[in-house]
């Protein structure tokens, strides 16, 4: 690991003025920077550590109905908030199928937004990678690429983004607050992560500096805590990436759906909001037809980047369960085996 | 002095004594604190930290190193590099017997495999080393890489294994076929996998003029003491080596590595004790692995679903340099009566670290493409698998015609498929459910592993006060060395386990042999027999021959040795403690050796091999593909059962490490670089506690008189054989989809709705 | 630059000045305090090997600068035991068998006993070896560890019962 400079800053202006610098980098929990920077893919020459500033570990309802979770609050903290996992529980069972206890505990909501891809050519670093050091090449591309993105990656850049949290958050609307040089701002948490384009190392809408202060969930999205699933293949049973999963929402009103959300993860280098799919599921009436319509349109544009056409198939086939289990209703507890395929396992065989 | 003190469990924490008793662990107590002392956890004073710098190139030659940058780091002291390093006696790629691993100790420039040691970095502190190896930044001259198994020129090498003939046939297997009623052809890959003990290969060395300490884990002290003897040009004596715990070796810490050498090598440069460990990363390459295989099988059968020929091909890969064949199609050797029989062999060479002995080393590869063909060919047959299996039970060992020393596999089939209700399997795929919609599917593997020994040496003596001391540098890497060989130690010297001073685990202790091959209990065990055996014969000598004792005159036949006593067999009234014949004697301590070795004859006369059934319970989603193993039940012969309890945990290791064969463990190389491209815990799979569904193993009487004196057969690696069959064909009963390619993938799995 | 950082480690306050803020948590102990039954499986956060409990809470101490814990309570596997009394947890893990090579072994204690204060999994296998699957044992010895948790869990419910009776 490359010598740094440590510093614990007093308060968020300082924080920010602190991280504005060439070579700074927030340090939060660190579960995913130490990571990267004992593999030599992140040097950098300062970290300006957030973990000791005030104010920002806070869970609270706001006057409008929205909820705001400070950057500093643990996923398992949120995830073990009863109030939260009632309200929003397809993001609790996602906090939950992602990583280990271990590292839930010590992971923050701020850092897992802006956790790096898992791409083996961007952590090997000797291989060309776009996204590590711009215009340096792709080795993904011809190389080993079976988990990489179908959908919105281009010829610079095939990762994905590997969190399970931002999947459900992006599906609700989710809204980040940031403090930068020029004060607070948010944005939609779906415009935080970039596509690649022909500039992957360009990964988020974030400015030196910027610091997110808090992910905030609009009003509405309380409205789907009785039919809200997040469904995740993996190849573990748990402590595994997604190969692909989806977060699936449904407000039913009367029998049919009044409004749908839906967003995949594994697929891209963002959370993807498949927009067009919730649009065919307005005012229908949830039948397993209109989910297979809605996984269409869901994977719409999709296209192998390498040896992972299954994961279009795969795609469609969990947005269609994932559908199902919503449809079906938000169990009354979270499953002993968050948002697995295996998570009702237990009963009779029969032929 | 014993180097390592065990404190004995609490009383409530025990549950027998000796030989068949179901003991937990005397080293417990320690492993549950923290106490237990592995390899790195040792701080001799004055200690540097060592680093290796290692190549990302597969194939070339290091063009230049920059040795200032690394200097100039804070804490670095030196740069060990080709040009800057102590020099070896010999060269270390001469290989001066079968059990020498070639090694890269920067003996030059030139690069044969991704992660190979170009260069280490010492330093006052482990970041300041880590930095420095960073800094190197080299520069390569780059050659072309070899991957995979159609890399090259295929060939037929000299021995596959350790020491066994490439090919190997009994009867004619085209005429067989050609006569054959129903026959199949299928041809299943398996990965390159690595061995991944949890504790990362690790050495702390310092020198003393000539003298040499080293901590670090083996699974051969001996054959590693030899080896640093001659790398480093010192004699035996002047070297002591301490390995009281391994944290896994699996094969992998069974030959002196290059790594480890290097610790000895930067120890020397600097003139200071150096501890270098291995990055998990770093354990890609230099310290062995499973090469991959391609496996073509052909069976034909009659019209009674008998075997009229079984021909097992495989196709593996070595290093380069040096030579290891995984002798995956020798799996078919033992278990199924085919009247012709041939295996066969042929490699490329390609730009990796040279293969090694993984737990069951050819066994697990071959087992789960046979078991998986004989599950095709019973379906094929419209056969249950497991009646097909026992029409094709071979009575003796079918390559030879050997009659086996033992086996119980007939009692095996029976009572697994009992206790896992195998009888109300369907015969075809795809016919069972759960409530929850997935997909259900049992399948089975027929588990068998050779019943090796190999030479041993043990020292047992009684003293003054009655107890008892028992010497062997016996290995525990997890399978309960310092439990199982203490029990047998105990009933070979007459005494209760807590009165004998049982010492393992260092170099100047008599030589255990090797920790492989499933042979350690029953090697080491039979020098502690024999040893225990020899001294209690002295002690009789002196009582029988002392007409003050009231033994004299009973004749070494004539007495039995229990509980601290000499028993007249035909008269217990008669008997007097060793503490008693010693102090009338006046000796201190009488000591005898003894030792565990092979028998010639009765390996010439009978086949010796362990066997099992395992049967296993998958469930696959049907759209997802995502697959959970739900039940898995083992029987297993494997002749005396030492310990109940710890054999039943290295079977259920050995049963997860056959679901991780099946669903898990591969290790992908970029096939342009040659570079391991998920060489770290998080990508590499291997099981999770929750991929492990709850385990059953039985284990079946069986009484051999012959493999041993003790009829100890080993059980470190069976049970990944047949498993990882079962599995597989467990997967194919519950989707209807043979995968051939190993592990299973979630892809190959959506084909079908 | 030089930091003065101060924990408290086992119950006892321990104040150094940490030359390099490179350290983590894991070689902190490991390297500088010689408290060694932690240990270093992958330090990538990817094995469990490391875990300790800072604060109450179960993480990887592979992955945590030591720097940033300044003020931190840490529990290892050494502060567990009272002398010659082991912990309920360690004691069943030596009833169940619940570990072969022991090198995973203080990871999964520490894990453990996180995941008994965490109150998620209560006396469910199946929950057990969901927040257990952080530690990764390579010899297998998943079905021991899982009973040896259960039964530590059942004593604990039971201590509570009577104590609330």
């Amino acid at each position: 690991m490359k010598q740094f400079d440590y510093v614990r800053p007093g308060t968020i202006a300082e924080a920010v003025a602190a991280a504005a610098r060439p070579g700074a980098v927030y340090l939060a929990a660190g579960t995913n920077l130490l990571d990267l920077m004992k593999g030599g893919v992140s040097r950098p020459d300062r970290l300006v550590d957030v973990t000791h500033l005030d104010g920002l570990d806070g869970i609270e309802t706001l006057a409008d109905g929205s909820l705001r979770i400070g950057a500093l609050v643990g996923n398992a903290d949120l995830a073990h908030d009863a109030e939260f996992a009632r309200s929003y529980p397809a993001v609790t069972e996602a906090l939950l199928s992602g990583a280990s206890a271990q590292l839930r505990n010590a992971a923050t909501v701020g850092g897992n937004l802006l956790q790096r891809t898992r791409c083996a050519y961007f952590y090997d670093t000797a291989s060309r990678c776009n996204k590590r050091e711009a215009g340096s090449g792709c080795d993904a591309r011809d190389g080993e690429n079976r988990s990489h993105a179908v959908l919105g990656w281009s010829e610079s850049c095939i990762a994905t983004h590997p969190s399970d949290f931002c999947v459900p958050l992006v599906a609700l609307d989710a809204v980040v607050e940031i403090e930068g040089r020029s004060g607070r701002r948010e944005i939609a948490l779906d415009e935080l992560h970039r596509l690649p384009g022909d500039a992957p190392e360009r990964e988020s809408a974030l400015e030196p500096g910027d610091l997110i202060v808090a992910v905030r969930l609009p009003p509405a999205a309380r409205g789907f805590a009785a039919h809200a699933r997040y469904l995740k293949v993996r190849e573990r049973t748990s402590y595994a990436f997604a190969v692909v999963s989806a977060a699936a929402a449904l407000r039913i009103e009367n029998g049919r759906i009044a409004e749908a959300r839906l967003a995949l993860g594994g697929v891209a280098a963002k959370p993807w909001r498949a927009r067009a799919a919730e649009d065919v599921l307005r005012n229908v009436v949830p039948t397993a037809d209109a989910f297979q319509e809605a996984a269409w349109r869901a994977l719409e544009g999709a296209k192998p980047s390498g040896d992972n056409a299954f994961k279009i198939e795969l795609a469609r086939r969990i947005v269609v369960r994932a559908l199902l289990l919503a449809a079906a209703g938000t169990p009354a507890r979270m499953p002993a085996l968050p948002a697995s395929p295996f998570a009702s396992t237990s009963g009779a065989i029969h032929a | 002095m014993p180097e390592l003190n065990l404190t004995s469990a609490p009383a409530h924490l025990r549950h027998g004594s000796n030989i068949g008793q179901p003991l937990t662990r005397r080293d417990g107590i320690l492993k549950v604190k923290g106490q237990a002392t592995y390899a790195a956890d040792n701080h001799p004073p004055g200690m540097l930290f060592a680093v290796m710098a290692v190549s990302s190139i597969a194939h070339g030659r290091v063009v230049s190193l920059d040795v200032a940058a690394a200097k100039r780091h804070p804490g670095v002291v030196d740069v060990m590099t080709p040009d800057h390093k102590p020099q070896l006696a010999i060269d270390p790629d001469i290989k001066t017997n079968p059990f020498v691993f070639r090694m890269e100790v920067l003996q030059s420039n030139e690069v044969r495999y991704a992660n190979q040691p170009i260069a280490v970095v010492i330093a006052e502190t482990l970041e300041g080393a880590t930095e420095g190896a960073a800094l190197l930044a080299p520069r390569y001259e780059v050659l072309p890489a070899l991957v995979g198994l159609d890399a090259g020129e295929s060939y037929v090498p000299p021995v596959v294994g350790v020491g066994n003939p490439a090919e190997h046939h009994h009867g004619d297997v085209e005429a067989g076929l050609a006569s054959a009623e129903r026959q199949i052809e299928a041809v299943y890959e398996t990965p390159p996998q690595y061995h991944n003990a949890m504790e990362p290969h690790a050495i702390v060395a310092s020198w003393d003029g000539d003298n040499l300490s080293v901590d670090m884990p083996t699974q051969g002290l001996m054959l590693s003491l030899a080896r640093i003897a001659e790398l480093f040009g010192v004699t035996h004596d002047k070297i002591h080596i301490r390995s009281p715990f391994l944290g896994g070796g699996f094969g992998s810490k069974g030959l002196m590595a290059g790594p480890p050498t290097l610790g000895i090598m930067a120890a020397k440069l600097v003139g200071r004790p150096v501890k270098l460990v291995l990055r998990r990363e770093q354990m890609y390459g230099p310290v062995g692995h499973r090469a991959p295989t391609r496996q073509r099988l052909r069976l034909g059968t009659d019209g009674e679903g008998r075997l009229t020929a079984l021909d097992h091909h495989a196709r593996t890969v070595s290093s380069i340099f040096d030579d290891f064949y995984e002798p995956a199609a020798d799996a078919s050797h033992t278990l199924y009566a085919a009247p012709a029989i041939r295996t066969s062999h042929d490699a490329v060479r390609v730009n990796t670290g040279t293969p090694l002995f993984m737990r069951a080393p050819g066994e697990a590869t071959g087992s789960i493409a046979l078991e998986s063909a004989i599950d095709e060919m019973a379906s094929a047959c419209g056969m249950d698998p497991l009646a097909f299996r026992l029409k094709n039970y071979a009575e003796v060992e079918p390559m030879t015609g050997r009659p086996f020393s033992s086996k119980a596999l007939r009692a095996c089939y029976e009572q697994g498929a009992a206790r896992f209700g195998w009888a109300k399997r369907p015969v075809q795929p795809r016919q069972m459910r759960d409530d929850a919609g997935l997909l259900v599917g049992w399948g089975m593997g027929t588990a068998t592993f050779p019943a090796l020994m190999f030479q041993a040496e043990a020292r047992a003596a009684i003293r003054r006060d009655g107890s008892g001391v028992m010497e062997i540098g016996a290995h525990d890497m997890g399978q309960g060395a310092w439990t199982a060989l203490a029990q047998i130690a105990a009933d070979a010297v007459g005494l209760d386990i807590d009165r004998v001073e049982f010492k393992a685990g260092t170099s100047d202790l008599p030589d255990a042999g090797i920790a492989g091959g499933s042979a350690h209990t029953a090697t080491a065990g039979a020098a502690i027999h024999s040893a225990g055996a020899a001294v209690i014969a002295e002690l009789a000598d002196l009582a029988t021959n002392d007409e003050r004792s009231p033994l004299f005159g009973a004749g070494n036949a004539g007495v039995i040795a229990r509980e601290g006593r000499l028993i007249r067999r035909d008269d217990e009234s008669r008997s007097e403690s060793y503490a008693e014949i010693l102090a009338r004697a006046g000796v201190a301590e009488i000591e005898a050796r003894g030792t565990g070795a092979p028998n010639p004859a009765a390996m010439e006369q009978y086949a010796m091999h362990a066997h099992g059934a395992v049967f296993a319970e998958a469930k696959v989603d049907p759209e997802l593909g995502q697959v959970r193993v739900t039940r898995m039940v083992g029987a297993f012969a494997a002749g005396r059962i030492v310990n109940p309890r710890l054999v039943q945990s290295q079977l259920f290791g050995g049963m997860i490490w056959g679901l991780s064969f099946a669903l898990h463990e591969e290790a992908v190389t970029d096939r342009r670089s040659g570079r391991i491209m998920n060489a770290n815990l998080g990508e590499y799979h291997i099981p999770v506690n929750a991929d492990v569904p709850p385990l059953d193993v039985i284990t079946v009487e069986e009484h051999d008189p012959h493999v041993n004196a003790l009829g100890i057969k080993g059980v470190g690696e069976i049970g990944i054989t047949g498993s990882a069959g079962a599995v597989a064909n467990a997967v194919w009963h519950a989707t209807g989809v043979r995968v051939r390619r190993f592990p299973i993938r979630i892809e190959e799995l959506l084909t079908q709705r | 630059m030089n930091h003065s950082i101060s924990l408290t480690v086992n119950g006892a306050r321990r104040d150094f000045v940490l030359d390099d803020p490179r350290v983590t948590l894991l070689d902190l102990l490991r390297e500088r305090l010689h408290l060694t039954g932690t240990k270093k499986g992958c330090d990538r956060g990817q094995c469990g090997a490391c875990t300790i409990l800072v604060d109450g809470k179960r993480i990887n101490s592979c992955l945590a600068l030591a720097i940033s814990h300044d003020g931190a309570d840490i529990l290892t596997i050494e502060g567990v035991a009272r002398g010659d009394q082991l912990h309920p947890v360690q004691a069943a893990f030596i009833a169940h068998d619940g570990f072969q090579c022991g090198f995973c072994t203080p990871g999964q204690i520490m894990s453990a006993i996180g995941m008994m204060r965490e109150g998620q999994a209560g006396n469910d296998p199946e929950r057990v070896r969901e927040c257990m699957s952080g530690n990764l044992c390579r010899c297998g010895a998943y079905a021991g560890i899982v009973d040896a948790v259960l039964e530590a869990q059942a004593g604990m419910d039971e201590t509570n019962q009577r104590r609330s009776a």
